[in-house]
């Protein structure tokens, strides 16, 4: 698609009217592969709404009626070259338009001949980093913008930092607004050199810079060497043509049961999206947390029943015998389980003003299974020196390290391995809102969590006496080595005998 | 009717047909997740039957996320009374062919004051028959989760919503306020009152709907395809000139011309295209040199930017 801005669809007379809209182009209808997902991060103006409008408008997905629109809603606001304020194609709440700022994420569709695309248009402002996570949680390819004049910023960091954290892993650095420093090379290529360093500390590898107007359209969809004869790299649609999307998980099958489908005596499935792997008839799996084994007889939809299922399928699972399966369950591989325990360690991300308390009990909801937890935060991320301080509490859009103790058994793969199984949110029980977005690193046995192989006593004792053992600071301090089940006098005399020794 | 093959037994019903491509297949199991999973969490979900090809495709997807079970939850059609007369006579062969439950609503108030598109003008009679409408059938019904399907790529305001998008009681919605919503795993928490629109279509275009509609062979109005029909032009829009109802006003004439829809709502209110597409194939690649928009044959979305989102805080889905 690489063509001179000077032939670019939009021309204008002096005074900013639009004379001739984009033509109008034949099927482009590439559907054999998805589509790619990405984001726009970057701090705050430094031109993330315009360079998707402008991407837009250039691929051709603004239609007549909408262009009108830009162009009645730009007047008066017209900028020194006198093209439309490209922003207002993705800014669409009252307030944004007021404040001429980004505050939700828009998300947008558009296609070149090659491929389709889902764009998350993310806000920069600090106050909305929950906005960009919502972005960033799905994306293959992040486009980092910065401001040629400005440079890296806080706020950079931190977008680089949680679109790492949620395992993007293609960056595009889109050193925008180079017209304003005159097509400057040598503060692109500082600039560049800057964020490879920064890159290279969060392990990410693939990272291509442009220098680019997005007002202008330079290096957007048509290239800029009119201006900037200096710099014959991609535009930024080649690079998102050939990009990746998320390569299928490695781990083994995963099944979260969504729900239980009993339509008649006859028929008994589980329903769910494949999140890993794949599965056939006549596989063991076993069923989590239950631990029980049985085997898959059939893969149900409502086209036909078929001979596989992979990553990615909402199916309909038949097994061969009667087992106990319910909804937030998981249906794993017999050779590749996940991993089950009370204790985990995870990243966060917080979202709300209240940031994210120690001790106090959330909700953790991972794939379809929602359960109680308690949250210790461990360190939070410092993004200027970009290292790991302690920590006590997490205030809102901290980066942090945390403990996370369960009561009943939890089910998760480390987020590395498996983008679902792997993440989680946490909604306050107070205000129902959710607070927190998390990546599960490891389980915590290893790392002072209970191992099987320690010594350990039963006791039983009247529920008063064990809540002010439980009261004490010695207690606390070791809670998440401690299974406690509150269970009647009988049922625990009847437990404790069918113990030997 | 364009319905086609009746349904068949529990097991191959359409078994000939070519599997979808990967880009169609991935928007169909995202919706059939979300169905599953609010259909799962929420107390009592109902899905908004608008009868236009939109809802044709989300009673699709429904069908396909609950096989073999059958459809859990009733389909609620808030009708004004000004629909096109083919789409309720559609509506009613749709609801016997697939054994659905299907609630209708129609605003009392409305119906008593005689509210009309002619009478009360397109953006009171809007509010009242439908925004106010919904909210009665769904506070009537205590619905906790409503399906919707309503796409991001239709307008400016819908393409900052979430895919559970979070209702006050008195069905306000805060732009300002979205919960996030990370990965697909979706915050169903609501306390008595609260509830969620959900839309399982949130990702799809345009394109895809139609691509999706001839894929999957679903049946849809007829209005879509081209046909010689009576039009009169009023406002800048064509609109159909079927209904006894419609009055002609002074210095208009009927005339017939070959037309068809692009979106379908109240015919008072929806503006016909000249077209000669007449099969989903003509469809498809008009809309792909299509040069204006789907929503500018809507008379309530071109009064001005941001009346989308003024309705949708007050209710309207
Ligand atoms: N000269 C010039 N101006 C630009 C360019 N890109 C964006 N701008 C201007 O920068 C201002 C901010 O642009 P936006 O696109 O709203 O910035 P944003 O990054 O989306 O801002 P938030 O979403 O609020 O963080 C607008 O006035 C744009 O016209 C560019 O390449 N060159
Ligand atoms: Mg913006």
């Amino acid at each position: 698609m690489t063509a001179p801005a000077t032939a670019n669809a939009v021309q204008e007379d002096a005074a900013g009217q639009v004379l001739a809209f984009p033509a109008a182009e034949t099927a482009r209808a590439t559907r054999d592969s998805r589509p790619l997902r990405l984001i726009t991060c970057g701090s705050v103006d430094d031109g993330k709404s315009t360079l998707i409008g402008r991407l837009l408008w250039d691929t051709k997905a603004v239609k007549e009626d909408q262009a009108a629109t830009l162009r009645r809603d730009s007047s008066g606001k017209q900028n020194d070259l006198g093209l439309p304020d490209f922003a207002l194609l993705l800014d669409g709440l009252q307030a944004e338009r007021e404040q001429g700022i980004t505050i939700d994420v828009a998300y947008r569709y558009f296609s070149t001949d090659r491929r389709s695309f889902i764009v998350a248009d993310t806000p920069g402002h600090e106050q909305y980093t929950r906005n960009m996570a919502t972005g960033a949680s799905t994306a293959d390819l992040a486009v980092l913008l910065v401001d040629a004049r400005v440079g890296l910023l806080e706020q950079t960091r931190r977008h680089a930092t949680i679109a790492t954290l949620m395992g993007i892993k293609q960056f595009v650095l889109a050193v925008n607004k180079i017209d304003l420093t005159d097509y400057d090379r040598a503060r692109f290529e500082q600039i560049s050199h800057e964020f490879r360093e920064l890159a290279l500390s969060l392990g990410v590898r693939q990272v291509t810079a442009i220098p680019l107007s997005a007002l202008k359209g330079e290096n957007v969809v048509y290239d800029g060497r009119a201006s900037m004869p200096w710099y014959d790299g991609p535009t930024l649609v080649e690079v998102l043509e050939l990009a990746t999307t998320r390569s299928s998980q490695t781990v083994g099958f995963r099944l979260p049961v969504q729900r239980v489908s009993r339509p008649g005596e006859s028929f008994r499935g589980y329903q769910g999206t494949v999140a890993g792997g794949s599965v056939k008839p006549g596989d063991s799996v076993v069923i989590l947390p239950s631990g029980m084994v049985a085997n898959v007889t059939k893969i149900v939809t409502f086209d036909l029943v078929r001979n596989a299922a992979v990553a990615g399928d909402a199916i309909t699972l038949v097994l061969d015998r009667q087992v106990d399966v319910s909804r937030g369950d998981m249906i794993v591989a017999i050779d590749s389980q996940p991993l089950t325990g009370l204790a985990f360690d995870a990243q966060i991300v917080a979202l709300q003003a209240d940031g994210i308390q120690p001790g106090k009990r959330y909700w953790l909801k991972s794939g379809s299974r929602r359960q109680r937890v308690q949250v210790q935060p461990a360190s939070q991320l410092d993004l200027k020196t970009g290292k790991w301080e302690p920590a006590e509490q997490l205030p809102m859009n901290a980066i942090g390290k945390v403990h996370l103790a369960f009561d009943e058994q939890a089910i998760f793969d480390p987020y590395e391995q498996n983008r679902t199984t792997g993440a989680f949110i946490l909604i306050d029980p107070d205000t129902n809102n959710t607070v927190a977005g998390g990546m599960i690193t490891a389980k915590r046995s290893a790392l002072g969590g209970i191992h099987t192989e320690d010594a350990r006593v039963i006791l039983s004792l009247p529920a008063d006496l064990a809540d002010q053992l439980m009261a004490t600071e010695l207690f606390a301090a070791r809670r998440e080595d401690a299974e406690v089940r509150r269970v009647s006098a009988g049922k625990a005399s009847e437990i404790i005998d069918t113990i030997d020794g | 009717m364009p319905l086609t093959h009746p349904e068949t037994e529990l097991h191959n019903p359409q078994s000939t047909k070519p599997p979808l491509d990967p880009h169609l297949k991935a928007l169909e199991n995202e919706a059939i997740h979300i169905f599953r999973e609010v259909a799962a969490e929420f107390e009592r979900p109902v899905m908004l039957y608008s009868i236009g090809k939109d809802s044709s495709v989300l009673l699709h997807l429904a069908r396909k996320a609950f096989y073999p079970g059958r459809v859990p939850f009733p389909l609620l059609h808030v009708n004004t009374g000004w629909k096109f007369a083919e789409m309720i006579a559609f509506r009613n062969e749709i609801v016997k062919r697939y054994d659905l439950d299907l609630i209708e609503h129609v605003n009392p108030r409305g119906a008593a004051e005689n509210v009309t598109p002619f009478s009360h003008g397109s953006a009171l009679y809007t509010d009242i028959m439908k925004t106010e409408a919904l909210r009665q059938a769904l506070d009537a019904g205590q619905y906790d989760a409503a399906f919707g399907g309503a796409r991001r790529d239709e307008e400016a305001s819908r393409a900052k919503e979430r895919i559970y998008s979070f209702r006050t009681p008195d069905h306000r919605w805060d732009p300002r306020n979205q919960r996030p919503e990370l990965w697909n795993v979706y915050n169903g928490m609501v306390r008595k009152g609260e509830s969620v629109r959900a839309f399982p279509l949130s990702n799809w275009t345009e394109v895809d709907i139609w691509r999706y509609i001839q894929a999957e062979d679903i049946p849809i109005v007829p209005l879509y395809f081209a046909k010689k029909r009576p039009v009169v032009e009023r406002d800048g829009m064509m609109i159909l000139a079927e209904d006894p109802r419609l009055e002609l006003l002074p210095g208009e004439t009927k005339r017939e011309e070959v037309i068809r829809f692009r979106t379908l709502g109240c015919f008072p209110l929806t503006g016909a295209i000249r077209s000669e597409a007449t099969s989903l194939d003509d469809i498809i690649s008009e809309l792909e040199t299509a040069t204006v928009s789907e929503r500018q044959g809507r008379a309530i979305d071109r009064d001005q930017s941001g009346s989308m989102e003024k309705k949708k805080r007050e209710g309207y889905f």
